[in-house]
């Protein structure tokens, strides 16, 4: 190791406390061992031993994935590196059916014996588990692709930029933030690369390089008088893309009258600028008047609607009754889609799934389980169509193939079904956020995400944001604060009455959708262009706390 | 790697140690073996057996530090991972509020966190405990949809300072939901535990089956400030957000519920009604924790909230250096002392309530009022003349555990619950509270 190459590396526990909680981080390892690169031809030999020892126990199926993940953090606050870590999680996870039971072992041991081992503990626990089985499990029928690969479209990789220049922007971040008027500041830069190979019994060795960046920060400004503080996050989504995400060109920019938004690439050191001079004018702004308000939701905020009132109840192992336990049911159930009339929305809305969609959080050639990804309809015109499904759910609504949503976010998880991209798609019709302002007479404008929080069959949902302009008669007035709407999902959708056209669309997402027991994460991206909602409840949330 | 004694572990150290030509170095290892079961419509959804073991090595010089990991447990792998760890303090910067690691320590006497019984467990064991579970729920009718896991690990540490330290544990965790055919009808029950043989999956089928049945039909009452009577498991969402806020930097630099302006806190304050009374306890046989935390510093039993008045706040040990108060690492589990009366006698005591059997999808509104928003899940009744008198429809709540704990009413008798949405084990009685804040109601069943 050079020092030219050098790392910044002390200790795990600050980055740790800064980030959500992962199951698994992986080993830390060097910024070079990230680089070097593993021979397909050789994890192919271990998916054979793999499926050759669960063939041989009475395994019907096998598959089997030999995950390497690699995950780099670098994490500043004001003018320190508070930590810079480079993680690599690798090992096999063989999933196995026997006796029409599902089965699951996993190892980090590389050697042929050892994935022997796991694969013959799969084959026990799914013969242990098969007297619970009130049916044996259903495999939509899937064909073998043979030896192929897909590789994110990336244009820089993340992991080759020099950790320098990642901490030079940080500090610039933090530096021009606290310049700017800001108390204190944490920014982040958290990038991600699976490499995954995935191997079946259907006749399919798939190999797969994929990549995610997520540049964040936070800001917080306090009154020193009164003790009030407030908080403005980064205006960032996480992306689908190479380091190329960061350096954001005019055409990337939308400029509104409340600041600057961003499309397909950030400015962070802009959007930290800004956030600076916002977090002080929400220390001043008005509490905002209980009531009903025509709501314009900016991307920035609306793909967390969509994630929650959307995605998640479209997901079919929830509409079955898999999720009961944890994350919950749906309100979509089968009767619902059986009807071809269920009115979801109003006829704005159109939502699709997405598996391929470039620059997403959860673009894949091919799901966990062999599956040609692709995109389909979920909501048309309003009504809903069709759901997300995987291979042992397919044949329930009548499909003879998965739609390609299986996921797990390791090699030592057991994959299931995950979101697709779940989308709104822009209006047919030419209209500008300006114009979308214009038309409204008492309304909020809402810019990023904040609090969020829907019932367990995507009900009844309250969700915050990052900024709050208030509309009157057409114009932004003023910034307001204490504001969340709170919504049932049918109603909220079908107050959709305006969505902007497509030179407004953008993407949004996040890459910790939690789900399962045990509780795995998933990166999943939703796009939508501004869009208007009439007459939505807004409460107060101001409290006294003595 | 098995489950490493503590002479193994020690011996494994030591040897770790050897290699190090560092100023300072520090190793904690770490091994775990566990499996699960997750069932849903009557059948096995997903199951599966992992093991992992991981051994960390911090190098030191002066305030640089370097950290590296490995699962190799060969002599050639040893030496290799300390090289490592000690090549990346050599290059790194240095880091201002780097700590030199702690001297030998006093933990005290080993806490009962492991058991036999649930170290054992196996995939036949576990398919027994969720078949009784199964059985029960097709007895009735009733469709199961639950999560059972079993683990067994063990931690420890050993710096060139002559710090040591050694933990194992175990735990078994198992939540259920019964719905009714027709989806009128939830009840939950979750329980965890050091010792597997204290698990019942059968008569928790049973409460969550009991729950559902009387959950069918729930009618909408209106959203306001209402009685409730708060379960275990409702009680620990609310007060885990709580205890996160407990956090001395972030109150002293004036971004959380505990700070007041111009840099103070609340240390010392008068913030709950007098009987809340929160501790932690590494010792306590109904909920034994590590002894030590991952830093090396002992765990002891610390008073974090005493009749009311904020006695503590947890802190890392740079912070606490910097400030001068007291250095207390975050404790693995809070406990809360109630009364002596049940569940039931809360409920005969209640004139006007809703009794609340789990809260879901908590988060924070307003992190200055630690304000919190969520909704009632799975077994939601109304109360009257000290009875059940029928379910109703659930609510989203606008809370602070704060405002909560000042509105408190009679607790009943703590017990060992689990929060869902943490997963951490909590001693905590159920609570009635009034003027409770629902501002919403939701059709989800």
């Amino acid at each position: 190791m050079k020092r030219r190459n050098f790392i910044y590396l002390s200790g795990v526990g600050a980055a740790a406390a800064m980030l959500p909680a992962i199951p698994v981080w992986g080993n830390e390892i060097s910024v070079e061992r990230a680089l070097e690169y593993i021979d397909p031809a050789a994890k192919k030999i271990l998916t054979d031993v793999a499926m050759n020892a669960a063939r041989s126990k009475g395994a019907t199926y096998t598959d089997v994935r030999v995950g390497r993940y690699l995950n780099q953090f670098v994490v500043t606050r004001e003018n320190k590196v508070q930590n810079i870590v480079n993680t690599e999680s690798y090992g096999v996870g063989i999933r196995v059916i026997a006796n029409g039971c599902w089965g699951f072992a996993a190892t980090d041991k590389m050697d042929k014996d050892s994935i022997a081992k796991a694969a013959e503990l799969a084959v026990s626990i799914a013969k242990e588990n098969g007297r619970l089985q009130s049916e044996p499990v259903k495999l939509a029928a899937q064909k073998g692709y043979g030896e192929v690969s897909w590789k994110a479209p990336i244009e820089k990789n993340a992991f080759e930029v020099p950790i320098k220049e990642k901490v030079d922007l940080l500090l610039s971040v933090n530096d021009a933030a606290m310049k700017g008027g800001a108390d204190y500041i944490n920014s982040i830069l958290f990038m991600v690369n699976e490499q995954k190979y995935f191997a079946s019994t259907d006749g399919s060795y798939i190999d797969q390089d994929i990549h995610r960046i997520w540049p964040t920060f936070f800001i917080t400004k306090i009154n020193k008088e009164t003790g009030k503080f407030e908080t403005r996050n980064a205006l960032s989504a996480p992306t689908g893309k190479g380091y190329e995400y960061l350096d954001a060109r005019p055409q990337d920019k939308i400029k509104t009258a409340s600041g600057t938004l961003y499309k397909g690439r950030y400015d962070m050191l802009e959007d930290a600028k800004q956030a600076a001079t916002q977090v002080g004018e929400k220390l001043k702004a008005k509490s905002v008047e209980p009531g009903k308000y025509d709501l314009v939701l900016d991307p920035s905020h609306l793909w967390l609607t969509i994630h929650e009132s959307c995605g998640h109840p479209t997901e079919l192992d929830r509409v079955l009754g898999y999720e009961a336990n944890f994350a919950g049911t749906s309100f979509l159930t089968l009767d619902k889609w059986e009807s071809k009339k269920f009115k979801y929305g109003s006829a704005e809305v159109n939502i699709t799934a997405d598996k391929t969609e470039e620059g997403s959080l959860g673009a894949v050639g091919y799901d966990d389980e062999g599956v040609k990804c692709g995109k389909w309809d979920v909501i048309k015109d309003g009504v809903l169509v069709n759901y997300q499904a995987i291979r042992d759910q397919a044949h329930i609504v009548g499909l003879e193939h998965s739609q390609g949503c299986c996921y797990a976010d390791n090699w030592s998880s057991v994959q299931f079904q995950r979101m697709a991209n779940i989308s709104l798609q822009p209006g047919k019709k030419p209209l500008t956020i300006a114009d979308q302002i214009k038309n409204v007479e008492k309304g909020i404008y809402i810019v990023g995400d904040g609090s969020f929080s829907i019932d367990q069959q995507r009900y009844n949902f309250q969700f915050g944001g990052q900024l709050y302009y208030e509309i009157k008669q057409g114009k932004i007035v003023g910034m307001l604060k204490d504001v969340a709407y709170q919504a049932n999902t049918q109603e909220f959708w079908n107050s959709c009455s305006a969505i902007c056209d497509q030179s407004d669309y953008r993407l949004g997402g996040s890459f910790f959708d939690g789900k399962g027991q045990p509780s795995q994460s998933s990166a999943v991206s939703h796009g939508s262009a501004t869009a208007r909602f009439n007459g939505v409840n807004v409460i107060n949330t101001a409290r006294k706390i003595g | 790697m098995a489950i490493l004694t503590k002479e193994q572990a020690k011996a494994l150290l030591t040897k770790v140690l050897s290699y190090s030509k560092a100023e300072q170095c520090e190793v904690n290892l770490n091994g775990s073996d566990g499996g699960n079961i997750r069932y849903a419509r009557s059948s096995v959804s997903t199951s599966g057996g992992i093991s992992t073991n991981s051994l960390v090595v911090t190098s030191a010089f002066g305030k640089k530090s370097g950290v590296a990991t490995i699962n190799e447990f060969d002599e050639a792998s040893l030496e290799k991972v300390v090289r490592r760890s000690e090549e990346l303090a050599q290059l790194a910067p240095e880091n201002p509020e780097f700590m030199s690691f702690l001297g030998p320590q006093e933990y005290g006497p080993d806490s009962p966190t492991f058991s036999e019984a649930t170290a054992a467990m196996g995939p036949k064991e576990r398919a027994d405990a969720v078949q009784a579970s199964l059985n029960q729920a097709k007895e009735n009718k009733l469709n199961a949809a639950g999560f059972l896991s079993n683990s067994a690990g063990f931690s420890a540490m050993m710096n060139n300072k002559g710090l040591f330290a050694y933990n194992k544990s175990t735990d078994v965790a198992f939540n259920i939901t019964i719905r009714t055919e027709d989806g009128k009808g939830s009840g939950y029950a979750t329980k965890g535990y050091n010792d597997y043989t204290k698990l019942n999956t059968k008569a928790d089928t049973a409460i969550a089956a009991k729950k559902a049945l009387a959950s069918v039909s729930a009618k909408a009452i209106e959203p306001g400030k209402y009685t409730v009577i708060l379960e275990p498991t409702a009680v620990a969402v609310m007060l885990e957000n709580l205890f996160f806020d407990l956090d001395a930097r972030q109150a002293d630099e004036g971004r959380s519920s505990m700070s007041k302006p111009g840099g103070k806190t609340k240390v010392g304050e008068q913030l709950l009604d007098e009987r809340v009374n929160i501790y932690s306890d590494p010792w306590n046989p109904e909920l034994p924790t590590s002894t030590w935390s991952g830093d090396g510093r002992p765990q002891q039993k610390v008073n974090w909230i005493e009749k009311g008045v904020v006695k503590n706040l947890y802190t890392s040990r740079y912070w606490a250096e910097k400030t001068g108060i007291k250095s207390l690492p975050s404790p693995d589990g809070a406990i809360m002392p109630g009364g002596t009366k049940s569940l039931e006698e809360l409920i005969k005591g209640t004139e006007k309530g809703i009794l609340v059997t789990r809260l879901w999808y908590i988060r924070s509104v307003d992190p200055q009022t630690l304000l919190l928003t969520g909704l009632t899940r799975d077994g939601t009744f109304y109360i009257e003349n000290g009875e059940i008198k029928f379910p109703v429809k659930n609510f989203r709540f606008n809370e602070s555990p704060i405002i909560m704990l000042n509105n408190l009413e009679e607790m009943g008798r703590s017990e060992r619950t689990v929060s869902a949405e943490s997963n951490a084990n909590y001693l905590l009685p159920p609570l009635k509270i009034r003027d409770f804040t629902f501002t919403s109601l939701s059709d989800a069943v």
